[in-house]
């Protein structure tokens, strides 16, 4: 016998919560618990009294998973609301990522020049090596982390995915 | 605003609240809380003899009577001792608060004696949690935590409390009123809802009721509301293990129990449906069978508080999110509103009669007084024996808990106490314990198995103490009777560890706990068995011994739908594929 698993779309949810010690293990938990996929999850405090946190999670399933997901979330006590982006129609996605990259010569010249064309700072250098700030959505950072792999990439960290609604309408 | 210590907070905050009674166990980082307790003569304290069985006797509590069961146990094993009995709960969605004792604050996180992180291990098995790092938050906490217990989907709250906290004084404040931030369950049916679920019901030529333990969650009167329902639409009635009793058994339109062991027209009702009203039930595995062939005709009206059972296992229709109760007197009202009569379900009905035909609760058996016992026949007699004594009836899980499920009638909510999601075995007894605690002078029997009883069966030391008259029926088969019958339908008849080897003499046990003790061997033995039982004063337990190799039917196998039910044993083939073996 063998175990099917289900395909499906990505989406991303914002989701606002009490920011109380234990939320985090609880959603993550609830994801861990239930077998829905999480691709990416960032968290920061974001009201001016510190009571609330926006939890941004990037996960994949078919139409009736993301559903649950949504709902499963939305009953957990401390959770006040959860929105679906994709529902809210376009909406801006930003990731930032610190990308090192060690070597001299050609493959300096070419991570530079390369750095150059994604609009990626230098925020660290010496005479062997450059970090790299690229911000952008997920797929632009993917393929600059895939292009410094041929050109000395050390080390790389993400903060995973932010978005946010365009228009004037808070979610 | 009153100045006190955190023990004598969370005392101040029960009587508050309107507990009456606590079952717990203590030890060394609830010691305050005790102490503060001892000083309360209103609180009465139930000491068990482990604390899985405090929570089972709340979640007894809480079944029986509509309110929150209230345990108490000090921190690491008292805690992990309750998790069994908190799971228990969420899964049947039973009003309970947990408070824990905890080791002090500065002691949290090394590995510091009898500690263990309760809010992370109970974290996925309570509706919430709470770690209290201060004494003036206990007022609030208190508060918050019974409402959230029980108001939207009922359920498990914990409340882990350090000893430090116990001990600090701080000022006790009592909420003004409940206004969670963020908690706030839908009460209230939409009326645009109502007005489609009305819409689909008067138009229905096949419809059916599935009803499940929201029902009885929603209080008496949603069971008044489903009755009155039922009997405007003229539709047929089936429902959940846990809905048992919010509809009476002796009406005309019931159908019995649907699922795995439900009734042969209870199940083909639903398969040929073309209108399934679903009130508080969710669809589990064991009622649906194989999904791809559940209900293939219907439409689904599904009625429950919690919006992540629409559309968790089947798509839904029309969704109502709401109240059980206040959803079925929205939908009564709509109902006269329009003027709708009954439809003429003639046909519909015949075809019902067609499947009662069938009989399916029928088994063979012996009459004659030197007959072995079977197990239908003693749950059957002892429910003929109980008819005007208003029983409240617990049981364990397993064969017997599917027998008294098919063959015990209940016509009121609130006598059904059983644990059908997580299927506790050691349900039981503790939570008989905490039925007749709530109603002492009813007549409260656990119908149990041999097996399952041992789980808890030191709480014949709480019985006892507390001179209960709690009533244990064994249906003695020395088996696991139901793990034997999944070893004959998948596993060729291979019992691996299914036997009850090495039983106690349980009338011996019942003497060494000063109960009465008896035990019926055979069929002419079983009613003046029964009637002594009922009738002998103070807690008995009856070892009656039941014919061995009787199995659970009809049934519903793994993997299999609706309409493949196995009616009597000659059905069972001994074996299964994969795909079948590897669902539960």
């Amino acid at each position: 016998m063998k175990i099917k698993t289900e395909a499906g779309e990505r989406h991303v949810l914002a989701v606002t919560v009490d920011n109380e010690a234990g939320i985090l293990a609880k959603i993550t938990g609830l994801f861990s618990a239930r077998g829905y996929n999480i691709e990416s999850l960032t968290v920061a405090d974001i009201s001016a009294d510190h009571a609330l946190s926006r939890i941004t999670i990037v996960t994949s399933g078919p139409p009736a998973v993301i559903d649950q997901i949504i709902a499963q979330l939305d009953r957990l006590v401390p959770v006040h609301n959860v929105v679906d982006l994709a529902d809210q129609g376009a909406h801006v996605e930003r990731e930032i990522a610190l990308v090192k990259v060690a070597g001299s010569g050609d493959k300096r010249i070419e991570a530079l020049r390369m750095a150059d064309v994604f609009r990626a700072k230098v925020v660290d250098t010496t005479l062997t090596s450059f970090i790299f700030e690229i911000t952008g959505n997920s797929d632009k950072v993917d393929r600059f982390i895939a292009l410094m792999r041929e050109c000395g990439l050390v080390e790389v960290g993400r903060t995973g995915v932010v978005a946010i609604a365009r228009g004037a309408e808070a979610v | 605003m009153t100045e006190m210590s955190g023990a004598d907070m969370v005392v101040q905050a029960l009587v508050d609240l309107g507990v009456d009674t606590v079952f717990g166990y203590p030890g060394g980082a609830v010691l305050p809380i005790y102490d503060a307790l001892f000083k309360h003569p209103t609180i009465k304290h139930i000491l068990v003899r482990h604390e899985q069985a405090a929570t089972h006797a709340a979640e007894g509590y809480a079944r029986s009577t509509g309110k929150p069961g209230v345990v108490l146990v000090t921190s690491g094993p008292g805690a992990t001792n309750a998790v069994t009995g908190i799971t228990d709960a969420l899964m049947d969605s039973i009003p309970m608060v947990v408070l824990t004792g905890q080791v002090s604050t500065a002691l949290i996180g090394t590995d510091a004696f009898q500690e263990c992180d309760t809010v992370g291990i109970t974290r996925h098995c309570t509706k919430h949690n709470y770690l209290v790092m201060d004494p003036e938050r206990l007022g609030p906490i208190m508060h918050e935590a019974f409402y959230i217990a029980t108001h939207g989907r009922p359920g498990p709250v914990v409340i882990d409390i350090p000893k430090n906290v116990q001990v600090a004084t701080g000022n006790y404040v009592i909420p003004e009123k409940i206004a969670h931030k963020s908690y706030r369950p839908q009460v209230e049916p939409d009326a645009d809802a109502i007005a489609e679920a009305i819409a689909l019901i008067a138009a229905a030529q096949r419809p059916v009721f599935y009803t499940g333990g929201g029902v009885i969650n929603a209080g008496p009167d949603a069971s008044a509301a489903l009755r009155q329902l039922v009997s405007l639409t003229g539709a047929p009635i089936t429902s959940t293990l846990m809905g048992l009793g919010a509809f009476p058994c002796d009406d005309p339109k019931w159908l019995g129990m649907l699922g795995m062991h439900g009734t042969y027209e209870a199940n083909m009702a639903m398969n040929r449906a073309d209108l399934i009203i679903a009130v508080g039930a969710r669809f589990d595995d064991r009622v649906t069978g194989r999904l791809d062939a559940f209900a293939p005709e219907a439409k689904k009206i599904h009625i429950d508080i919690d919006r992540s059972s629409i559309n968790k296992i089947v798509p839904i229709d029309v969704a109502v999110v709401a109240d059980a109760g206040r959803a079925l007197d929205a939908l009564i009202a709509a109902w006269q509103d329009a003027g709708h009569k009954p439809r003429d379900l003639g046909e519909w009905w015949r075809r019902v009669d067609g499947w009662r035909a069938t009989r399916c609760l029928d088994f063979p058996e012996r009459k004659d007084d030197d007959a072995d016992i079977m197990p239908q026949r003693a749950v059957k007699a002892l429910f003929d024996a109980t008819r005007g004594r208003d029983p409240i009836i617990t049981t364990e899980v397993g064969q017997h808990q599917m027998w008294a499920a098919q063959h015990f009638g209940f016509s009121a909510p609130n006598r059904w106490l059983t644990s059908g999601g997580l299927g506790t075995m050691g349900y039981g007894f503790p939570a008989a314990v905490g039925a007749q605690i709530a109603h002492p002078g009813r007549l409260v029997i656990c119908i149990a198995g041999e097996a399952s009883l041992q789980m808890n069966i030191q709480e014949m030391g709480t019985v006892a103490q507390y001179r209960l008259p709690v009533k244990i029926f064994i249906l003695n088969n020395e088996w696991m009777g139901m793990v034997r019958q999944w070893q004959e339908l998948t596993y060729e008849s291979r019992y691996s560890n299914s036997y009850s080897d090495s039983l106690p003499d349980f009338v011996k046990l019942a003497d060494a706990y000063g109960w009465t003790g008896l035990r019926i061997d055979t069929l002419g033995q079983l009613e003046d068995g029964i009637r002594t039982m009922i009738e002998t004063p103070g807690p008995v337990i009856v070892d009656c011994r039941v014919a061995q190799l009787a199995n659970c039917f009809p049934m519903i196998p793994s993997g299999a739908a609706h309409t493949e039910m196995l009616l009597q044993p000659s059905d069972v083939t001994g074996t299964m594929d994969d795909e079948a073996k590897a669902l539960v």
